[in-house]
């Protein structure tokens, strides 16, 4: 973990209510995908959570959604402001784990993860599938940073306005040998309680602190209870509890 | 050169700069932030007789310049805090901590303190009587002779200093305070988080789980110190300011009210820093006020 002050390189409107932002960073904080950073906004006292979509050495770019006063805040927010962050928190996913041909299925503002755990899985010479869900075609993000990439690629809608109809759960369907996810707790609980497969679920919760001090995030684990933001928030799809 | 030592129930501590009990865990993990050995000392996470997971999420609420939450006391149990994290602790602390105890008895309380009390890095029991998130576990904060119950039961089972912790959530705090004082207490420490709650306007629903839940954070600040300055007028033993202390300014004004040392909370979550900072601002501060020896500023307002 590390705090530094963040100069704002870009915040654009990328669809729906959803941001895409770009932070300085003075050295690569994120060792592995999955991990986050929290942000200290002006007026506001608790820091938000977000995981990372990109990142170099230099800087990296998250996907927010405008969900409360703070995210509001964010989207009207400049180039060239700067933001304190505690940055290179969490566990990140174990990409050990994974099998050649890896599922990842992100639904909502989780799909940003999943972009960036892909590239690192391609490094690693697999071979994954990413399936990401929206509710509608307005809400799509990330398409084309997912079509560059050479992957198996599937878009679901639930209303059907743009790719397949339906959740992403559908590509479960679609041979694989482990599953990463992130995304609303209905997702991921669907796939842990059909797909078989292990794997690993990145989770969310609401946070005092995000590196560990104030046990505000704590979940119940087949190990006992576990802290989503320091144990976490990437955690073995085995070692949940539904 | 100024003076930072404040001297509590004759031990000396370097400064009056404690981390409050539930933000900074078992202090062990805080050390690869910084050395925790800068602070006067710390506070332990509350600790019961038998591991509790605690409250349901979620936890947590935001406030203006405070945070609301319902933790619900989850702790290892006070066997594996000795056997298990204060070992932990011990290999980068060499000083002493106040070790957090709680119950939902009087004899509970009475139990986790005396097995506390003959832990090494323990110098100091704080008897948590207050907190507001667990079902009868704030009963005895409410009642001045259940209050007094615990503190002697404590008391007559531990060798170390005893500071009570005391709940804001009362008509007369100082009415607490006293029969604490009278049931033996060596110190006293105040406030615990306020009652409060919110409510998610979507939803319609209050954003905590257990619907309530305690503010800290420096919106608290004022409160704590006037109850401060209260009890430290009416209690002859040292009191330990808690409540939204955030700059060394803070502390200072908190010693004035009448307090001995101070303990900083809700600040650990946004500032993992804090402690750092303030123990390093506060000789600056002090000059500025033109302060030499902090003791003498104890309770002169
Ligand atoms: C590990 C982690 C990674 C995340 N990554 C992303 C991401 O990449 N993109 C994205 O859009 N969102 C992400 N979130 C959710 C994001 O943190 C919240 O949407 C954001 O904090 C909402 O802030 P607000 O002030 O707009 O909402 P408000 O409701 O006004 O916030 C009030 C309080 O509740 C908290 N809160 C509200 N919703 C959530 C939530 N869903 N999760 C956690 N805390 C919440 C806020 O942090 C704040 O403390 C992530 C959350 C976690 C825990
Ligand atoms: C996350 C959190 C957990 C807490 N846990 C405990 C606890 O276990 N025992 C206790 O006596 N007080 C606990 N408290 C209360 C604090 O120690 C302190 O009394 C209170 O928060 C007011 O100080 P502050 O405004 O500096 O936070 C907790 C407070 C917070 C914010
Ligand atoms: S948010 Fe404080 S321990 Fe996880």
């Amino acid at each position: 973990m590390k705090e530094e002050n963040c100069e704002i390189l870009e915040n654009v409107l990328l669809s729906e209510n959803t941001y895409r932002m770009t932070l300085r960073q003075q050295e690569e904080n994120f060792p592995r995908p999955g991990m986050f950073f929290a942000l200290s906004l002006p007026s506001f006292f608790l820091r938000r959570p977000f995981s990372l979509m990109d990142h170099h050495d230099s800087f990296f770019t998250f996907v927010y959604k405008v969900v409360g006063k703070g995210t509001k805040a964010m989207s009207e927010m400049r180039a060239g402001t700067s933001l304190n962050a505690l940055l290179g928190l969490g566990n990140g996913y174990d990409l050990s784990k994974s099998g050649d041909h890896p599922l990842l299925i992100g639904g909502g503002s989780g799909i940003g993860v999943m972009v960036d755990l892909a590239r690192f899985l391609l490094k690693e010479g697999k071979h994954p599938l990413v399936a990401v869900g929206f509710n509608r075609k307005v809400e799509i993000y990330a398409e084309e940073e997912l079509r560059k990439m050479s992957l198996s690629y599937r878009l679901f809608t639930v209303d059907g306005s743009a790719g397949e109809k339906g959740f992403p759960t559908l590509a479960l369907s679609s041979p694989h040998d482990y599953v990463y996810a992130c995304g609303p707790f209905p997702l991921l609980k669907a796939i842990a309680l059909t797909d078989p497969v292990p794997g690993q679920f990145s989770l969310e919760r609401r946070m005092g602190c995000g590196y560990g001090c104030c046990m505000g995030c704590t979940i119940e684990t087949k190990h006992g209870p576990r802290r989503v933001c320091k144990d976490g928030p990437v955690f073995e799809k085995e070692d949940l509890l539904w | 050169m100024v003076n930072t030592k404040i001297s509590l129930c004759g031990q000396i501590l370097d400064n009056p700069i404690i981390a409050a009990a539930g933000t900074f865990h078992y202090g062990y993990e805080m050390a690869s932030l910084y050395d925790i050995n800068m602070l006067g000392s710390f506070s332990c996470k509350g600790t019961t007789l038998e591991p509790r997971f605690g409250n349901p999420s979620p936890r947590i609420a935001e406030a203006k310049d405070g945070v609301i939450i319902s933790i619900g006391l989850e702790n290892p149990g006070v066997d594996a805090v000795i056997s298990t994290e204060f070992p932990r602790l011990q290999k980068v602390y060499h000083k002493k901590i106040f070790a957090n105890c709680c119950g939902f008895s009087p004899e509970e309380f009475a139990e986790v303190a005396y097995r506390m009390d003959q832990a090494d890095v323990v110098g100091f029991l704080e008897i948590n009587i207050s907190c507001p998130n667990v079902k009868g576990a704030s009963r005895f904060s409410c009642d001045p002779a259940l209050a007094k119950e615990v503190t002697r039961l404590v008391k007559a089972r531990c060798h170390k200093p005893v500071f009570v912790k005391l709940s804001p959530n009362v008509t007369d705090i100082v009415s607490i305070a006293l029969a604490c004082e009278e049931g033996g207490a060596d110190g006293i420490s105040l406030i615990n988080c306020i009652h409060a709650m919110r409510i998610d306007l979507k939803s319609r629903k209050p954003v905590l789980a257990l619907k309530k839940g305690g503010l800290s954070g420096p919106a608290i600040f004022p409160i704590a110190l006037r109850m401060v300055y209260d009890v430290s007028h009416a209690v002859h033993v040292p009191v330990i300011g808690i409540g939204g202390i955030e700059t060394p300014e803070d502390v200072l004004e908190m010693m004035m009210a009448g307090a001995s040392a101070v303990e900083v909370g809700a600040m650990n979550l946004v500032d993992p820093y804090i402690g750092k900072k303030l123990v390093l601002g506060l000789p600056e501060a002090m000059e500025r006020y033109g302060i030499s020896d902090l003791s003498s500023i104890i309770g002169v307002a």
